[in-house]
């Protein structure tokens, strides 16, 4: 708190100009923080801090100048219309896509360091589920770092894999192979997956796209007790409607961060319509609900 | 006459000239005849051996990049053999330094097409037709001016191109052994690696594994597998022994590990009954008689294989409306 100004930040990436240095719509408290994380040695237990991210595909910015810095114990989603960058956001914080500048810091360190303090979760539609692997083969996989290069699996890693599926209420699913499983319940076992790792600080592309009703509750359940734990969730999320009773905070996206912080402050019409340029009708719905107090 | 003489005759076999096909099977049966054993045990091994890391090579989705590599291997040869010539004429046919310059111009094609497809805006597959073209086509300029050499050692290059398993001798057999060995070994090592690898390589990425260089180990191997079956099945058709086995095996399981062991044994059957066909009847080339057998063994599997066979695939959809709606895939 002790230097507002990101400009003079000790080795600024900023130093290369170029337009304004604060996202455009950026509220107080947000701000506030921002201005903490230039200095990763101020919030050293921040789970994830992004200075000045930039990606571009083809020398086409998809991810443009991103400042956030994620409080602990919270859950947090990220908001924004197709291709605002949200699942990249996540990728390029995780090493997966090259970024243009910025960087990323997990715990205070970078990513390499806490790899096993950091779960990830990709896009169920990111991976082929007709492969020749049971439920619980895949939750097994979130347990290959820890046990270790050209190792078998032991049984001791598939009754934790086992208890995994449990958790997200697919026990009786672990010989079951993954194409014969439902959507929401191949997304749960994305999450049993993750679960295993007993990460501080959870990753999630989309985990509420196309699942059914209770598979939506099962999420939900799992990401609270998550948070109750004092772990801390980034979820991208596209389902305007569940933001305020899902999260704790929101992240609102597009190509730029068009506003970060707690969902009560940072969740409105205006905001809103910033991040979708205005187009989409429910905006005006979820608008006239908030006004209401609803 | 009998009617395995009459069988050998169908099959273009010279019955008069040789022994009578009764005891030729004999022979083959009873592992009497070094001519036979020694392509026989090669071949089978390696089938066995493109069959488990032909598994990862399907599974990736890189079954194209066999391909590349078995067309690729051939300006290798001409290279290896030319340059040997000019060191010191006659030595030109030694079969390691040929399988050697195969192996690096065959990795160096995978890796061209790698590099296009990530960094040019070409897309997969057009990188791989240019890529394996190209080699290809420098292959066969190399020998046709092998062939030109007077040296006489030039014959039997172009057997590279569609294998001739009946040359193959003990130090094959020995050299198959040692290698299959290595290859199957690594893959088993790797083998949770390499699932995690095929299944969702971003995962993998996040959690520190090195997907480049598992992929690259990858190709690397299969690109051993090729340059070996160059001899038996030809570089031409080496594709097939990668990548069939993999796929029929596919057809009868739904666990990885299965389907591996499946391919390995489907790909050692291939080639031992390929070997022993033409064997039998000499002027039946070999390297297609084995992918024949290879793809006849897919046909079966595509219709009877109990996972996902046609035949299976009617009352697998009925068994998926006994689950309750919502656990419905």
């Amino acid at each position: 708190m002790t230097d507002p100004s990101p400009a003079s930040s000790v080795n600024g990436p900023r130093s290369h100009a170029r337009g304004s240095p604060w996202p455009p719509l950026a509220t107080g408290p947000a701000s506030a923080a921002s201005a903490v994380l230039s200095h990763p040695e101020h919030a050293p237990t921040a789970p994830l801090s992004i200075h000045d991210l930039t990606v571009a595909y083809h020398r086409k910015p998809v991810v443009w100048d991103v400042e956030y810095e994620a409080p602990a114990g919270k859950l947090i989603a990220i908001v924004g219309p197709n291709g605002a960058g949200k699942s990249t956001l996540l990728k390029a914080c995780l090493g997966l896509v090259p970024v243009v500048s910025g960087q990323a810091w997990f715990f205070g360190r970078p990513f390499r360091e806490v790899r096993g303090r950091v779960a990830y979760v990709p896009q169920r539609t990111s991976v082929d589920w007709d492969f020749p692997v049971s439920a619980l083969d895949v939750v097994t996989m979130g347990l290959y770092r820890q046990i270790g290069w050209f190792r078998p699996v032991t049984r001791k890693y598939r009754e934790q894999a086992r208890e995994a599926l449990a958790r997200v209420g697919l026990a009786d699913f672990a010989a079951r192979q993954i194409s014969q499983l439902s959507g929401g319940q191949q997304q749960r076992v994305f999450l049993a997956r993750a679960l295993v790792q007993k990460a501080d600080l959870y990753l999630m592309d989309e985990p509420f796209a196309g699942v059914d009703a209770a598979t939506e509750q099962a999420i939900l359940s799992l990401l609270r007790s998550l948070r109750d734990t004092g772990r801390t969730a980034v979820v991208v999320h596209h389902d305007l409607e569940t933001v305020r009773d899902y999260f704790d905070e929101v992240l609102l996206l597009n190509v730029r961060l068009v506003a970060s912080g707690p969902v009560s402050q940072v969740f409105t019409a205006t905001n809103l319509r910033q991040t979708y340029g205005g187009k989409l009708a429910i905006l005006d719905q979820v608008g006239e609900r908030m006004a209401e107090g609803v | 006459m009998g009617s395995l003489e009459l069988a050998g005759a169908a099959l273009g076999a010279d019955a008069a000239a040789g022994p009578s096909l009764a005891d030729r099977l004999y022979r083959l049966a009873t592992f009497q005849d070094y001519n036979t054993w020694a392509p026989l045990a090669t071949t089978a091994v390696l089938g066995a051996t493109a069959g488990v890391v032909g598994v990862f090579l399907v599974l990736r989705g890189r079954a194209l990049v066999g391909d590349v590599v078995g067309h690729a291997a051939l300006p290798g040869i001409g290279l290896a053999f030319l340059l040997l010539e000019l060191a010191a004429p006659g030595t030109g046919r030694s079969t390691p330094a040929l399988l050697a310059g195969a192996l690096l111009t065959g990795l160096a094609g995978a890796g061209c097409t790698l590099l296009i497809d990530r960094y040019s805006r070409a897309k997969a597959d057009a990188a791989l037709a240019i890529v394996l073209s190209l080699f290809y086509g420098g292959g066969i300029v190399l020998l046709s001016i092998a062939q030109r050499l007077e040296t006489g050692s030039q014959a039997g290059l172009k057997d590279y191109l569609s294998g001739k398993s009946a040359s193959l001798v003990a130090s094959d057999a020995v050299l198959s052994v040692v290698l299959g060995a290595v290859v199957i070994g690594a893959t088993l090592l790797l083998f949770k690696e390499w699932t995690l690898l095929c299944f969702d390589d971003a995962f993998a990425a996040a959690q520190g594994y090195p997907v480049v260089g598992l992929d690259a180990l990858l190709i690397g191997l299969s690109a051993v597998v090729a340059v070996l079956g160059m001899q038996s099945v030809g570089l031409v058709l080496v594709v097939a022994l990668l990548i069939i086995p993999p796929a029929a095996a596919r057809f009868w399981t739904d666990d990885v590990h299965v389907m591996a062991a499946g391919a390995g044994l489907i790909g050692a059957l291939s080639g031992a009954l390929g070997v022993a066909v033409s064997s039998l009847a000499p002027r039946i080339a070999t390297g297609p008689t084995i992918v024949l057998f290879a793809a006849a063994m897919f046909g079966v599997s595509l219709l009877l294989g109990h996972r996902r066979g046609l035949l299976w695939r009617r009352r697998a959809t009925h068994r998926s409306w006994d689950v309750p709606v919502e656990q419905r895939p």
